[in-house]
């Protein structure tokens, strides 16, 4: 199978807030901000269930992450911001306002098994 | 032998921008032992204050602090085209520092709100926005919109002290006394909380504005109520509108879900002209939601020093203000910079992995309270006594009232304005040879 398309939205968690205040070093906040809530239908058609590694794919870099199914819409990834998303972004793509996609990149995610 | 206990009350959490002013922080033989009323962050925040801290490293090797600011000002002095970047999360008193130096040394300047609420500064500057503070928020608000925003997981205390269910004079049922609506893409702990949530398509802020506004003004729309915007039926934002000129006194926090998706600063620009024009029919206000404690701190201090908010250039002698341009990430993203100073934010977790390689290509001066992933491979690094908890100073909250954060702990480390006071010296002295 091949992956799914869609867009990649940095957002902030508790556990990310608060985590990141223990310290930035610590497995427990790189574990947070690696954990990417989905939607089921998309973890479905990536035969891929929470707890599951899956790698995302954008035009500036790539990233694995532990997929978390969450009821959030179809084709729209949320994961923590910090330096994980920050692989999947670019700073030459900002539309001259400063502001990278944080909030938009197009990406496409595939299960981690599929990585050679 | 007895511990010395110290309770501290109305300590200011310096988290984020809500600056929860109540807390009570316990201090046993100078070490932060319990903190009360804060949220798990800001709790979090204060116990760990005083662990993690860095060395103080010149090429990653220990060396005194005396010698590394005297290498800071060696690297910053000999750079063509610096940049002096951060402010946001330490004092105005150390931001002043800051702009100074940039201005010494022809430096660029700017801090986190570049590529955060930073479009809305744009925004602000091109039709204004009638704001309000959190204290008129809590006593009055009947109506509060969350617009691409989660307080809940991000500004915790927000609901509890300011909007949702504290009491006011003239909200004295709190919670019963206001209408909450969030306007967002995805279900949060906000939207689960709140008494409708209005799930909108990503990217269309710009667009829901303009048609708020054209109902709200009651213009003539061409469609009917069964066309969709923002993935919403135009009946559904006509309901919006009912309310929101039923109220008696609104507000619009908005967060980075408006600022940071496709439009940015126009989609800042179209809310603030609603607010405006709602205030036609009813008091409407807005107001960002400010995420690092002092980042408000940086745009005013920026504003009264070099006349701009963010993205400021001194190269030519004088300040010059070109978002996109003098941006800290388009700027390093296009290799302009050639040294860097940064203070009181961390590149290594928050900025695109790009700039954050080309930074690490450059030689950087770090001040920074705890150890995090650019203190792994800045040139120098020194580390500080943290603001509003071993050195006191301004902070302005996100509602741009200023508080004075308290030294509740004594500390090893000099703070961000000591330090950058002394560098500033060495590079006068310098210039002075």
């Amino acid at each position: 199978m091949t992956g799914i398309s869609g867009l990649l939205v940095t957002v902030r968690t508790g556990k990310q807030g608060t985590e990141m205040m223990k310290g930035k070093m610590s497995s427990e906040y790189l574990e947070e901000v690696s954990s990417l809530r989905i939607n089921a239908d998309d973890m479905a058609e990536l035969s891929l269930s929470t707890g599951n590694k899956a790698k995302i794919i954008s035009p500036h870099g790539e990233a694995l992450v532990t997929c978390i199914e969450s009821d959030v819409p179809g084709k729209l990834f949320f994961l923590p911001l910090g330096p994980v998303a920050n692989r999947l972004v670019s700073g030459a793509d900002t539309d001259g306002t400063g502001v990278p996609a944080w909030k938009g990149q197009q990406v496409t995610i595939e299960p981690a098994d599929m990585v050679p | 032998m007895e511990q010395k206990i110290k309770v501290h009350n109305d300590v200011v959490c310096t988290f984020c921008g809500c600056l929860c002013d109540d807390l009570e922080v316990e201090v046993a033989d100078n070490r932060i032992s319990r903190v009360k009323k804060a949220c798990m962050i800001g709790r979090n925040k204060l116990l760990h204050a005083q662990s993690n801290n860095p060395e103080v490293t010149i090429s990653g090797r220990p060396a005194p602090v005396d010698d590394a600011v005297s290498e800071a000002a060696r690297i910053l002095g000999k750079a063509r085209f610096p940049l002096v970047y951060g402010l946001s999360s330490t004092t105005t008193e150390a931001q002043r520092e800051m702009v100074e130096i940039a201005e010494l040394l022809d430096a660029t300047l700017d801090n986190p709100s570049s590529y955060c609420h930073g479009p809305g500064m744009i925004a602000r500057q091109q039709v204004g926005l009638a704001s309000c503070t959190l204290g008129e928020v809590k006593n009055r608000a009947d109506l509060v919109i969350f617009w691409g925003c989660n307080p809940l997981e991000a500004h915790v205390r927000h609901f509890t002290r300011y909007s949702v269910s504290a009491k006011g004079l003239f909200r004295p049922d709190g919670r019963k006394g206001r209408k909450i609506v969030a306007i967002d893409i995805r279900p949060t702990p906000t939207t689960k909380s709140s008494d409708w949530f209005i799930r909108v398509t990503p990217g269309n802020t710009f667009e829901i504005a303009t048609l708020l506004r054209a109902i709200v003004s009651g213009k003539p729309l061409g469609v009917n109520d069964d066309a969709l915007v923002g993935g919403v039926p135009v009946g559904t934002w006509r309901e919006l509108a009912d309310m929101i000129r039923g109220c008696r006194y609104g507000v619009i926090f908005f967060g980075l879900g408006v600022t940071q998706c496709r439009g940015r600063d126009i989609n800042v620009e179209q809310l603030s002209v609603l607010v405006s024009e709602i205030n036609n029919h009813t008091r409407f206000y807005a107001m960002a939601m400010r995420g690092h404690g002092n980042v408000a701190g940086g745009n005013q201090v920026m504003t009264w020093q070099t006349g701009y908010p963010l993205a400021v250039n001194f190269s030519r002698g004088y300040p010059r203000y070109n978002p996109g341009e003098f941006s800290v990430i388009g700027l390093l993203a296009r290799k302009e910079a050639d040294a860097a100073l940064i203070v009181a934010t961390d590149p290594g977790s928050h900025l695109p992995h790009d700039t954050v390689e080309y930074l690490k290509s450059i030689p950087t001066v770090y001040l920074e309270p705890h150890i995090n992933p650019t203190t792994k491979w800045a040139t120098v690094v020194i580390p500080v006594a943290q603001a509003g908890v071993a050195a006191a100073g301004t902070y302005y909250r996100m509602d741009n009232v200023p508080l004075r954060v308290k030294k509740i702990v004594e500390s090893d480390h000099l703070s961000d304005e000591e330090i950058l006071k002394r560098l500033k010296e060495k590079i006068l002295h310098a210039e002075d040879h």
